[in-house]
């Protein structure tokens, strides 16, 4: 039984520990980074737009008067810590430590998107409030495009840790769960990858072209 | 029992090290804006790289790409979308840069 730690397929791996459920969760977890990767396709077409739109303010307000850097800072590192306590649920899990630690991670994680979704939202209706709305200018229609798109994936993924939260209680540490929860920590993982593009493109770049 | 709870050690500080390193690449971008003001392209183009860096940073230590010869399939995965994606955003910002120019309109 000296064998190397298998790593079969991208991305987390379960290991030769849960060999059963590493094995299910293969192919599936192939087909979720195609998924994630045409979403990221997507993302990248809405940067794309957002960069030719700098300039298109048609008069309205632009990126100095809207953006709260502040505000921007407390979500970049909400979303960094949550990371980081989803890849730890998802260790708790790999290691088999008891399911209240697992619940707890996520419990944590659960906190930390809700957190950010608030404070985003705030920003919309601080923006709101100043004039900026979709249909004001050309920039902020690519704005609202792009942003709360990543806004509602992060709601997706609050949605989707409830339910495998419930799933863990109800149904207990099966392969299928197990590899459910590998795929919504990849998840997880990708939507900060995309906020480090919204904050380099959308918000930085935005305060120095715009 | 021993080996396995070293194991975890050893992929729990794996993570640590993402989250202090990317901790650490946001503060100086954020400083970097603070300190300097966000008006230059020159602080724009640092900006830049330290969320690029960042990208990089997260890809290894958070999503386990590397380039061992078991998890290659993934990064060609990654590397195709990467460019498509450049094709798409260097494409558009390209030819609409261009059109904004030959209509007159303000440089983009």
């Amino acid at each position: 039984m000296k064998r190397a730690p298998t790593h079969s397929y991208p991305g987390i791996n379960l290991g030769e520990r849960h060999a059963s459920a590493h094995k299910a969760s293969e192919v599936v977890t192939f087909g979720f980074w195609v998924f994630l990767m045409s979403d990221l396709v997507y993302f990248g077409l809405m940067f794309a737009i957002y960069i030719t739109m700098i300039d298109a303010q048609a008069g309205g307000p632009g990126p100095h008067e809207l953006f709260d850097l502040k505000s921007i800072f407390a979500q970049t590192m909400i979303l960094l810590t949550s990371s980081l306590t989803v890849g730890l649920a998802m260790l708790a899990l790999k290691y088999n430590l008891p399911r209240s630690k697992i619940i707890l991670w996520f419990g944590v994680t659960l906190f930390l998107g809700l957190s950010f979704l608030v404070l985003e939202i705030r920003d919309f209706m601080a923006m709101v409030e100043k004039g900026g709305i979709p249909q004001r200018s050309g920039f902020l229609s690519v704005f609202y495009g792009l942003v709360p798109l990543h806004g509602l994936h992060v709601a997706a993924g609050c949605v989707w840790l409830i339910v495998l939260g419930i799933q863990l209680r109800v149904m207990g540490m099966t392969d299928l769960v197990i590899s459910r929860v590998v795929r919504l920590a990849l998840f997880w993982h990708f939507l900060d990858l995309i906020w480090i593009g919204i904050i380099t493109i959308v918000y930085f770049g935005g305060l120095t072209y715009g | 029992m021993d080996k396995r709870s070293e194991m975890h050690r050893r992929e729990q500080r794996r993570y640590v090290i993402g989250y202090g390193g990317s901790l650490l690449l946001t503060l100086v971008m954020f400083g970097v804006a603070q300190v300097f003001g966000i008006e230059t392209t020159g602080v724009y183009l640092t900006i830049g790289l330290l969320g690029l860096a960042q990208l990089i940073f997260q890809l290894v230590y958070f999503l386990h790409i590397d380039r061992r010869r078991s998890s290659r399939e993934d990064l060609d995965l990654i590397l195709f979308s990467t460019l498509v994606l450049l094709i798409i955003i260097l494409g558009t910002v390209w030819i609409l840069g261009n059109l904004a120019v030959r209509m007159h309109m303000h440089a983009m």
